[in-house]
This record gives structure tokens, C-alpha cells and sequence, in this order.
């Protein structure tokens, strides 16, 4: 305890079983919120909502066996997204290991694949210092979650506690920071001499803390931006610069200016496939600056012809004074910028309007905009409802935006949205939710509850898992299969079940109004939108094709 | 200034077989994060020796791979991503040293015994085990000497045979 004192941990998410009594039995003299979970895949979501919004460690706990491997899916997700966290899990005592012992689990086994780093306990007196190293790995260089299994015999020896002097050192892990500068000079010169740039923005710059960075590099010469999915929020969605969302789901514009584009400056992105499409014909014109943190990142997918590793907060403003003194002169991107408004002006998003007070799931997220000054922390589950809200919500800051992009974990949004209204109590945190989505994790409305966190649930209510549905439509000749949600649950008498209050809106004229008094309602709430049961997400790439191949 | 058309990008299969030398911690379960890695990023391991080296605290992985089919410096990378990975070494063929020991077990019948014991003298390998019907004879050498011993034994009947693959130091001093 005194050593996650030490590291600053303030909260933390999780449930007690039989191997992490001696931790929560240090619990009850500690100073520090434990926040009762309903399932440990919960508390892991909740930790990484916790570390989105705040940009601080995300800590889970979780007891041996089951406790553990329920964690499983969280840890996957903190992995593929990046997330500051450190899991601590009880373990069997020491002399069980290997004997399949109650609740037993090889949990460093079982999450080598998925984890920054994991640390197994042989000793009492390695505790406080597996904990330091834990909090600087999850926290440094490319985050992402580390896991500490200790054994309970071990955790309910008395030591010393000496706090760490100095820094963590580790030989094996130096991540490098700084940037190479003559690389950096070179990047500065090859954007100089491009006429069809753009800046192509990941989760990264979020982690990094470098908003305001890319922010002034992007106006260093009217530089087009885009951005993924985990991106959204870095770069403010209201500025002329601003071309949405890239991708599967992204604007037309944003992906034809990436096909046309001479130049590509990614920014602690990774070129998944989900913004790719098909590989051999992703910006077929372009050559590629890639600064990531994480050298294994840079020419992993796409090959990088200016590769720069170091953490984009501190490589951006080299980057954007070496630019400025090359005095270049900005009219050369005048073609290049109405090329791309044709394309703003010809491909708009948009949608049918509603008729006869039918909600559009697109209009919700507008309203949504709307009733929260476009200034609430948005948590999503995954599925065409996280698309829409990606799409039209229009993030103007960082850390605003809390969503499972990498491993798409269904159930995500509820347990997040307490996490980040756990970390930022004054923030209006609202998770968007799908039907299919939020059953998943609905026994987290009992933590909201028990726990007094006020988070607000604005389900997205199609009666179908929405985005599968789409793809059976589309490319699985509207052969339906397992996709209908069915009439149950009645979701508002399982609010009010949970002891949250529960509402429902069935028309558009009255969406304004509803979720006001969601948010207004003194405690947890949810709302259940009635919307389109059949609305497709567009523009869309099919998967495996390529920007030129958009459709809708 | 730096032109567009004048960047390019290096070439990501280098074509050849590559023997990696990675110093990591002696730790458990650093094995199994290494070859997990593997695994599950696709790269085939064509040979692995795991020992100890001059400092207690660390162990020596040295596999091998094959360069036309996997990107080296990918696999570097994310080996250097564990945390108990310290160094890697791309051993390159004419800075190092690399040896590989194997121990065949060959059925030798009285008429063919003197052949064997012949070959063994040319690769100046060892004879170190004879019963009444076979024997097992121990060789080092680099791969390619390994190999075509093998072939030449072959032949005779080859009954089992064991291979350590191939370990290496870099030449010189440092």
C-alpha cells in the first residue's frame, strides 16, 4: 500500500477474494478509494477509463483464478490502445503454484501476450519495487498495462518499506524520447518541398500529451489533419484544417486526401487495417514521415521513409521550428487545399433526415452535441453507435473521447464512464451505448449506484448488434444471423432495478428535452433512445479495400 | 533541400539466414516471452540454444532465422520491446564465430564400422559411445559442416540424432 502511495494512486478499481485478502486488509487502514466492482472485466475497463481521462495510472485488482482471468479481456484492450495500467492480481501462496490449487491461474501465462510487462512476486521484500517498476513501465515510453501477480503469503508479510531514492532503472528499457535531430531536419525539409501534405494523427499524440504541439505544427503552414479513431479530440474538430475522422468510417475527404496526398506525417498512429484498407493500394502516391514512440511501430505496416522515434510533445516543436526556418512559402499548398475543399463540399456527412419523429442515431449524437456544449467526456461501447458518435460529435479536446478503438471490446463504455467520472468527478461523463454492447456490462450500473458515481448512459437502442447487421446486409447477402437483440431487457425497469433512474424517448421532438433530464438527474441515469432500427454507418470502406472503393 | 522523389525506403527482407545473440535477464518466464513473441507474431524459429553466460544475472537466447522471410529488423524490434531483452546481435557471417554440436547415433554393423570411423576423422568429430550395433559419434562445427555430415551418414542408417543449434560470438575484442 505504501508503495502505491508512493506512485500517486489515488483510486482503485476492484474486487477481493480469497488470495488478495492481505491487500484488502490493507485496504482499510489505507487512505485511498477503493471503488467495488461488480466483475473484474468492470474494474479493468473502469482503471483504463480512469487513466483515458486523466492521463494518470489506471489500477485494478483482482484475486486469483477467476478474479484474474476475468481481467483478461481488459488487459487485452489496455494493450491494444495503449492504456496506463497496472493490474494486481492475488496469486495461491507460493508453495501451491503449479499444484492446480483452488483458484489457481498461470495469469503471467496466460496475459504474456497481451501485457507491456508482467511481474510474478518470489519474494516479500521485491513487492514495493515489482510495484515501482510496474507504475514506470505502464506509465513511460508507449504506455500500456502491466501486471503484478503476488502470491498471498507473500502479501501478508510484514516488511519495511523503504521508499525508491531515485528513478526506476531499468537496463532493458530505455524508451527513446528526444527525437533524432538531423532526422527531424530532414522530415522539415521533405514537408517543405511537398505540395499535397497531411498530418495523419493517432492516440499517441493524446498519450503524449501533445495537443497543443500538433496543434502549432498543423497552423506551422495550413497543414491538413486527420485523425484515427483513438486520435479524435488532439486536433479540435472545429478548425478549417480539421478533415474528420480517417479510415474504415472516416470522411471521404479525409481518405482521398490521404490517396492523393505526396507526403503523409503520421504521428503516433500505427496504420492498422482499419485505416489502411487494403495495404497495396493505401496512399498509393505518398512517402511517409512516421514519429512514434515505439520504434517497432515505424515501418511494422507501411515502410517509412523519414522513421523518427521519440515522444511526439517533444519532437513536435523541434519538428515545427525547423520548419519555420526554412521560410517556405505556403502558397504552394493553395492548389492542394481546394482540391481538398471540393471534396468537403462535395462529400459532406450526412444523412437522411427522420420522418415522423423517428430518431436518427446520428441526430442523437448531434443532440448529444448539443445538450453538452460538444465539452462532455463521451465513453462509447463498440459498433456503429461508436461511429456515429466518432463521426459527429466533433471533439475539440483531448482526452474527451474514451473508447476501445484496437481491440473493439463490446461493454466497454459503461465501466469506462465510471473509471474517467471517478477521475474527473466535475466533467460531465456520458457513455454512448449500444444495445448489444451494454448488456455485457450492465452489473456495472450497480457499482454507478453503490458507489455514487454519477454517470449518464445514453443507449443507442436499435434492437440489433447494429454494425454486424450492416455487414450481413451488405456483403453477406442480408442472411441474418444472431444479430436481433429481442424485446428484453425493458431498460428502463432495470435502471430503476439497478436503483438508477430510468427513461425512455420514442420521438425526436423530444430527445432535447429527455436528455436534459437525464443529465440533470442527481445520480446515475439512463436513457434508452429508440432510433432507427436499420440505419447503416456510412461512408464506409469495405474491409480489405481501398479509399478509392468508399461507399455510401 | 530534400526532394520526394529521392526517399526511398530500405529494403525489409535481407534474403539470408540471420543468427541472433540476445542477452537477457535470467529471469523466469523470459524464455517463454521470447518464443511467445515468436509465435505469435508469426516468426518461425529455425534454431534456439539458451544458456548462461560470464554474468550470472543474464543468459545468452541465440536462434536462428531466415531473413527472406521474415523482416530482421521487425523481429529486433519488438524483441527489444520486452523488458528483459538487454542486448540483440544481428551476428554478421564474417564478424563472427558460430558453431553448432550434434551427436548422431548410427547403426554400424562390423563391415561398415571403418567407413564411419573414417568420416568422423575427416570432420574431425568423435566417436563416444560404441555398443554391438551402433555408435554415436559427436561433431562441431559450423551448420554447413553439420549438415553435410549428416549426409554422410546418412546413408549407414541414421538411428537418432541430436542438435544443440548454432551459438556464436562475435570476433574481437570488444
Amino acid at each position: 500500500m505504501a508503495s502505491l502511495k508512493h506512485e500517486g494512486v489515488e483510486h482503485i478499481f476492484g474486487i477481493p477474494g480469497g488470495a488478495n485478502l492481505p491487500t484488502y486488509d490493507a485496504l482499510v487502514d489505507a487512505d485511498l478509494r477503493h471503488v467495488q466492482v461488480m466483475h473484474e472485466q468492470g474494474g479493468g475497463h473502469a482503471a483504463e477509463g480512469y487513466a483515458h481521462a486523466s492521463g494518470r495510472v489506471g489500477v485494478a485488482f483482482g484475486t486469483s483464478g477467476p478474479g484474474a482471468t476475468n481481467l483478461v479481456t481488459a488487459i487485452a484492450d489496455a494493450m491494444m490502445d495503449s492504456v496506463p495500467t497496472v493490474f494486481i492480481t492475488g496469486q495461491v501462496r507460493t508453495e501451491l503454484i503449479g499444484t492446480d490449487g483452488f483458484q489457481e491461474a498461470d495469469i503471467v501465462g496466460v496475459t504474456l501476450p497481451i501485457v507491456k510487462h508482467s511481474l510474478l512476486c518470489t519474494e516479500a521484500s521485491h513487492i514495493p519495487q515489482y510495484i515501482h517498476e510496474a507504475f514506470h513501465i505502464a506509465s513511460t515510453g508507449r504506455p500500456g498495462p502491466v501486471l503484478v501477480d503476488v502470491p498471498t503469503d507473500l502479501s501478508k508479510e510484514d516488511i519495511d518499506y523503504q521508499p525508491p531514492t531515485g528513478p526506476v532503472e531499468l537496463p532493458g528499457y530505455r524508451p527513446n524520447l528526444e527525437g533524432n535531430s538531423k532526422q527531424i531536419r530532414i522530415a522539415a525539409k521533405a514537408i517543405a518541398n511537398a505540395r499535397r501534405p497531411v498530418i495523419y494523427s493517432g492516440g499517441g499524440v493524446i498519450n503524449a500529451g501533445a495537443s497543443a504541439e500538433l496543434r502549432e505544427f498543423a497552423d506551422a503552414d495550413r497543414f491538413p489533419v486527420t485523425s484515427t479513431l483513438m486520435g479524435l479530440g488532439a486536433f479540435p474538430a472545429s478548425s478549417d484544417q480539421w478533415l474528420g475522422m480517417l479510415g474504415m468510417h472516416g470522411t471521404r475527404t479525409a481518405n482521398y486526401t490521404m490517396d492523393e496526398a505526396d507526403l503523409i506525417i503520421a504521428i503516433g498512429a500505427r496504420f492498422d487495417d482499419r485505416i489502411t484498407g487494403k495495404l497495396s493500394e493505401f496512399a498509393p502516391n505518398a512517402k511517409f514521415i512516421h514519429i512514434d514512440v515505439d520504434p517497432a511501430e515505424i515501418s511494422k505496416n507501411v515502410p517509412a521513409h523519414i522513421p523518427i522515434v521519440g515522444d511526439a510533445r517533444l519532437v513536435l516543436p523541434k519538428l515545427t521550428r525547423e520548419y519555420q526556418s526554412l521560410q517556405t512559402d505556403s502558397s504552394r499548398l493553395d492548389g492542394w487545399w481546394s482540391r481538398i475543399k471540393a471534396w468537403q463540399d462535395e462529400y459532406p456527412l450526412g444523412y437522411e433526415p427522420g420522418s415522423d419523429g423517428e430518431i436518427k442515431p446520428q441526430f442523437m449524437v448531434e443532440m448529444m452535441h448539443k445538450v453538452t456544449g460538444g465539452d462532455a467526456i463521451i465513453t462509447s461501447d463498440v459498433g456503429q453507435h461508436q461511429m456515429w458518435a466518432a463521426q459527429y460529435y466533433g471533439f475539440n479536446k483531448p482526452r474527451r473521447w474514451i473508447n476501445s478503438g484496437g481491440l473493439g471490446t463490446m461493454g466497454f463504455g459503461l465501466p469506462s464512464a465510471i473509471g474517467a467520472k471517478v477521475a474527473c468527478p466535475d466533467e460531465e461523463v456520458i457513455c454512448l451505448a449500444g444495445d448489444g454492447s451494454l448488456i455485457m456490462n450492465i452489473q456495472e450500473l450497480a457499482t454507478a449506484v453503490n458507489q455514487n458515481v454519477p454517470v449518464k448512459i445514453f443507449l443507442q437502442n436499435n434492437g440489433y448488434m447494429g454494425m454486424v447487421r450492416q455487414w450481413q446486409e451488405l456483403f453477406w447477402s442480408e442472411r441474418y444471423s444472431g444479430v436481433e437483440n429481442g424485446p428484453s431487457p425493458d431498460w428502463v425497469k432495470l435502471a430503476e432495478a439497478f436503483g438508477a433512474k430510468g427513461l425512455r424517448c420514442e420521438e425526436s421532438g423530444d430527445l432535447e428535452e429527455m436528455m436534459e433530464a437525464t443529465i440533470s438527474h442527481d445520480g446515475p441515469a439512463l436513457l434508452d433512445v429508440r432510433t432507427s432500427p436499420r440505419e447503416n454507418c456510412y461512408p464506409m470502406i469495405p474491409a480489405g479495400n481501398a479509399a478509392r472503393d468508399m461507399v455510401g | 533541400m530534400v526532394r520526394l522523389e529521392d526517399l526511398h525506403v530500405s529494403r525489409t527482407l535481407s534474403g539470408r539466414k540471420h543468427v541472433l545473440s540476445i542477452l537477457v535477464e535470467n529471469r523466469p518466464g523470459v524464455l517463454a516471452r521470447v518464443s511467445g513473441l515468436f509465435s505469435r507474431r508469426g516468426f518461425n524459429i529455425d534454431t534456439l540454444a539458451v544458456g548462461p553466460t560470464e554474468d550470472p544475472a543474464i543468459s545468452r537466447i541465440t536462434l536462428t532465422l531466415d531473413g527472406a522471410v521474415h523482416p530482421i529488423d521487425q523481429v529486433t524490434k519488438q524483441l527489444h520491446k520486452l523488458i528483459n531483452v538487454l542486448k540483440i546481435r544481428d551476428m554478421a557471417p564474417d564478424d563472427s564465430v558460430a558453431r553448432e554440436m550434434a551427436l548422431f547415433k548410427v547403426s554400424a554393423a562390423v563391415e561398415n564400422r571403418a567407413e564411419i570411423v573414417q568420416f568422423a576423422e575427416i570432420f574431425r568429430a568423435k566417436i563416444v559411445d560404441v555398443s554391438r550395433r551402433a555408435l554415436i559419434v559427436e561433431v562441431t562445427g559450423s551448420h554447413d559442416k553439420i549438415e553435410a555430415f549428416e549426409s554422410m551418414l546418412r546413408p549407414h542408417g541414421l538411428l537418432e540424432m541430436v542438435r544443440t543449434g548454432e551459438v556464436a560470438l562475435a570476433r574481437g575484442g570488444d
